[in-house]
Order: C-alpha cells, then sequence, then structure tokens
C-alpha cells in the first residue's frame, strides 16, 4: 500500500515518465504483492502531469473448499466514493469551491475555461485540474493564462475519478477561498457515475450539438447542478431551438439551473461569473477568511 | 466505458473479500444493479472476464439482478414502478414525478469455495 495516500488499486500507476522541465519531482517506487508501482509527484503545480493506465496483473493462489456463500452488500462504486469523501472533507476544510465540468467532446468546454479564467484570476485564487485521455495540451492552453493546472491522463479510461483527483489536488496550492475547477474527460455517459468530491456538477452543451440531447444523455443530465448552454453567438446560424432544450433538460431533472453563454463573443458570461462568485461567498459563509494584503 | 472501472471495482472487493473470508476461488458473483444505473450489462459481462482473468474471481459467472427505479408520482400519491428517467406514470400518465432510486450498483453475495 502506498504510504502518501494510503493506495492500493491496481489500475493507479504512474505511466508517464517525470516531464521535461519539472522540478526535481518527488518519486517513490515500491513492490505491491501484484505489480510494481510507482508514484511521481511533483510539486510544481504549473507542470504536473499524471499518468494512469489500467491492467492489473494480481497473484493467483488457488484452492479448494466446500462452496458457501459470502454476503457482501457492498455498493460497487464504495471505493471511489470514499476518496471522493476525502476529497470533499478536504475542499470544505480548505473552504475551496470545487467544480466537476462534464460534457462531450468539442462543447468549448476548454475555450470556456479560459475565458472564465482570463475574467476571474485578478479577483480570486483560481486553480484547475485537466482531465484527458492524452497529451498534456489543455493544461498548456490553461497555464498560458498564469493559472496552476495539473493534467491528469486517464490512458484508456474514459472519466477521472477521485482518486485520481485526490492525489492531483495534493500538488495544488489551493488557498482558502480557492475555486478549482475540474474538467472532466469529454464523455457524457461515464463521469455521470464517479463522484470526485465536488460541490456542484456543471454539465456544458453547445448549441451546435442537438437540443435533445439531455434527453439522450439524461443520467449526466440528472446528475448535474447547473447547466451551461455554449456558443449561443452561432444560434442565428442554426436550427437549434433554446426552448426545447431547456424543456429537455428540465424533463430530466426539474430543478436544474440554465444559463445561456458564448465564451467567444462573451455573451451570458456575468451571469456565469455571478454564479461562480455566489457559490464561493456562499461556501466561505462563517469563516475567518485572512484578509488579503 | 466505464464498465471496466466497475469490473475493476467488483474484482477488487472480491480480492478484499478472499482475504477477511478466507476462500480461493469464487463461482458466482449476485449484483444488483439499478434500472437507471447506467450500466450496459452486456458490457459489463464482457468486462468482468477479461478483468478477473488473473485473480481469485477467474471463471466465476455474474449472475445480475435489475433493480426498478421508484418514483413518487405527485398526482397519484403513489411510488410507482419506472425504468427510465424520462418516464411517465405508469397509472396515470403524468410528468410529475420524483425518482426516489434505481441507479444503485450493489454486490450483494458471493457463491465461493
Amino acid at each position: 500500500m502506498c504510504t502518501v495516500c494510503g493506495c492500493s488499486e491496481g489500475e493507479a500507476r504512474i505511466g508517464g515518465q517525470p516531464l521535461v522541465g519539472t522540478d526535481a519531482p518527488h518519486r517513490h517506487d515500491h513492490a505491491h504483492d501484484h505489480d510494481e508501482h510507482g508514484h511521481a509527484h511533483d510539486h510544481t503545480p504549473a507542470s504536473a502531469h499524471h499518468h494512469y493506465g489500467t491492467g492489473p496483473a494480481r497473484a493467483h493462489a488457488p484452492g479448494l473448499s466446500q462452496s458457501r456463500m459470502v454476503q457482501i452488500e457492498q455498493d460497487i462504486l464504495s471505493k471511489n466514493d470514499g476518496y471522493a469523501r476525502d476529497n470533499r472533507r478536504l475542499f470544505q476544510q480548505r473552504g475551496v469551491l470545487a467544480l466537476n465540468l462534464v460534457s462531450s467532446p468539442g462543447s468549448g468546454k476548454t475555450t470556456l475555461l479560459t475565458r472564465t479564467l482570463t475574467d476571474l484570476r485578478d479577483g480570486l485564487d483560481l486553480a484547475v485540474i485537466e482531465g484527458d485521455q492524452e497529451t498534456s495540451l489543455d493544461a498548456e492552453r490553461i497555464r498560458a493564462t498564469g493559472v496552476a493546472s495539473v493534467q491528469i491522463n486517464t490512458g484508456k479510461g474514459c472519466h477521472l475519478d477521485a482518486h485520481m483527483v485526490g492525489h492531483a489536488a495534493t500538488d495544488l496550492d489551493l488557498r482558502q477561498g480557492a475555486v478549482l475547477f475540474i474538467e472532466n474527460v469529454g464523455n457524457l455517459v461515464c463521469p455521470a457515475a464517479f463522484d470526485l468530491g465536488e460541490a456542484y456538477k456543471i454539465v456544458i452543451l453547445s448549441v451546435t450539438e442537438g437540443e435533445d440531447k439531455p434527453l439522450k444523455y439524461p443520467d449526466m443530465f440528472h446528475a448535474a447542478d447547473l447547466m451551461l448552454i455554449n456558443k449561443i453567438d452561432l444560434l442565428p446560424h442554426l436550427d437549434f431551438d433554446v426552448g426545447r432544450c431547456i424543456d429537455a433538460a428540465h424533463c430530466i431533472n426539474p430543478g436544474l439551473q440554465i444559463l445561456q453563454v458564448s465564451a467567444r463573443s462573451g455573451a451570458g458570461l456575468d451571469a456565469w461569473y455571478d454564479w461562480l462568485r455566489l457559490q464561493r461567498a456562499a461556501r466561505l459563509l462563517g469563516r475567518v477568511v485572512p484578509a488579503t494584503v | 466505458m466505464h464498465e471496466m472501472s466497475l469490473c475493476e471495482s467488483i474484482v477488487q472487493i472480491i480480492e478484499e473479500q478472499a482475504r477477511t473470508a478466507h476462500f480461493d476461488a469464487v463461482r458466482r458473483v449476485v449484483l444488483d444493479i439499478g434500472a437507471l444505473s447506467a450500466v450496459d450489462v452486456a458490457a459489463l459481462r464482457f468486462c468482468f472476464d477479461v478483468v478477473a482473468a488473473q485473480g481469485v474471481a477467474r471463471g466465476a459467472t455474474l449472475d445480475i439482478r435489475t433493480i426498478p427505479a421508484t418514483a413518487w408520482c405527485m398526482a397519484c400519491a403513489e411510488v410507482v414502478d419506472i425504468n427510465r428517467r424520462d418516464d411517465v406514470c405508469p397509472r396515470c400518465g403524468s410528468h410529475q414525478l420524483v425518482v426516489e432510486g434505481g441507479d444503485d450498483m450493489r454486490i450483494k453475495e458471493l457463491e465461493v469455495d
């Protein structure tokens, strides 16, 4: 078992080498009963990069005895949910607003995020955990805004899980009152099932997609707390019916809050920023926030 | 595709149980999968055979029970069974349903040697 975080998951291996340009990453490799298992912890937030692969190779100890039933009654996702609880506790202790951004690939998630970071970085402490199957291209786009980001590569994985996020969060210097954006892998199915410990799930749907997407992918729209309809500057060129889209979303999730934005033109972004500031302020109520000099 | 991750979790739980409950092989795994749990059962079976190929769960069969989801119908003031998130009330056709459960995924029990 890893002595840093207690992780014992077979798939949690750091596949990538330390990145070029990182400052002396702290690395610990140790043998498990099933496989070699190593973690690289890079404490340079601006350039950290985690890579997760799959494929545990476990030992097999055959033996025979009489058949019997073992009652388990355990949630399949209990392990993930345990890590998510730890993350949530960490974020609460530090007064950090953590947001899980989910969408299809190509909804403009990263563009919306970089625009948001650029517009808000002077007034707020911001940080980003960037999830993609491969490459650190998005983390580089984030870093270009001057905001610290950690890239998680999921390899064959189709979603972030709470264990990956917990590791990535330790690489970020999360200060009290910070807003942490966790950009999930572009996928409207799998990330719905995996709690990361976030305060809110935000689903982004662009008007170049179908307005019936909430009906086609109900689990994600049901799990979300806020929906951002993005690229509304393109509406004059499309047949996208915003009203129908909102009705479809409310059919699945009557309590879903919906904002219409364009990361390109800036339309609607003030409401999105107000939402962020309000949620952040709500999390800090009753806390003694150290005065910023 | 997250069925692969789910299967890794299932196998991990089984391996932990194998250590604490002292068994060496698993014949049958009984799963309760909620109707709204976003799991493709065929994919789950396929992934399980792949993930379980090396360990204590090797060769085990999956016994998957689909658990119907329930919702509170405001019009009927009754709990009704549903199968999809956009289902209407099977009694009165109302859309005013509050989904109460059905996305659980649990390992109920194991038949072991």
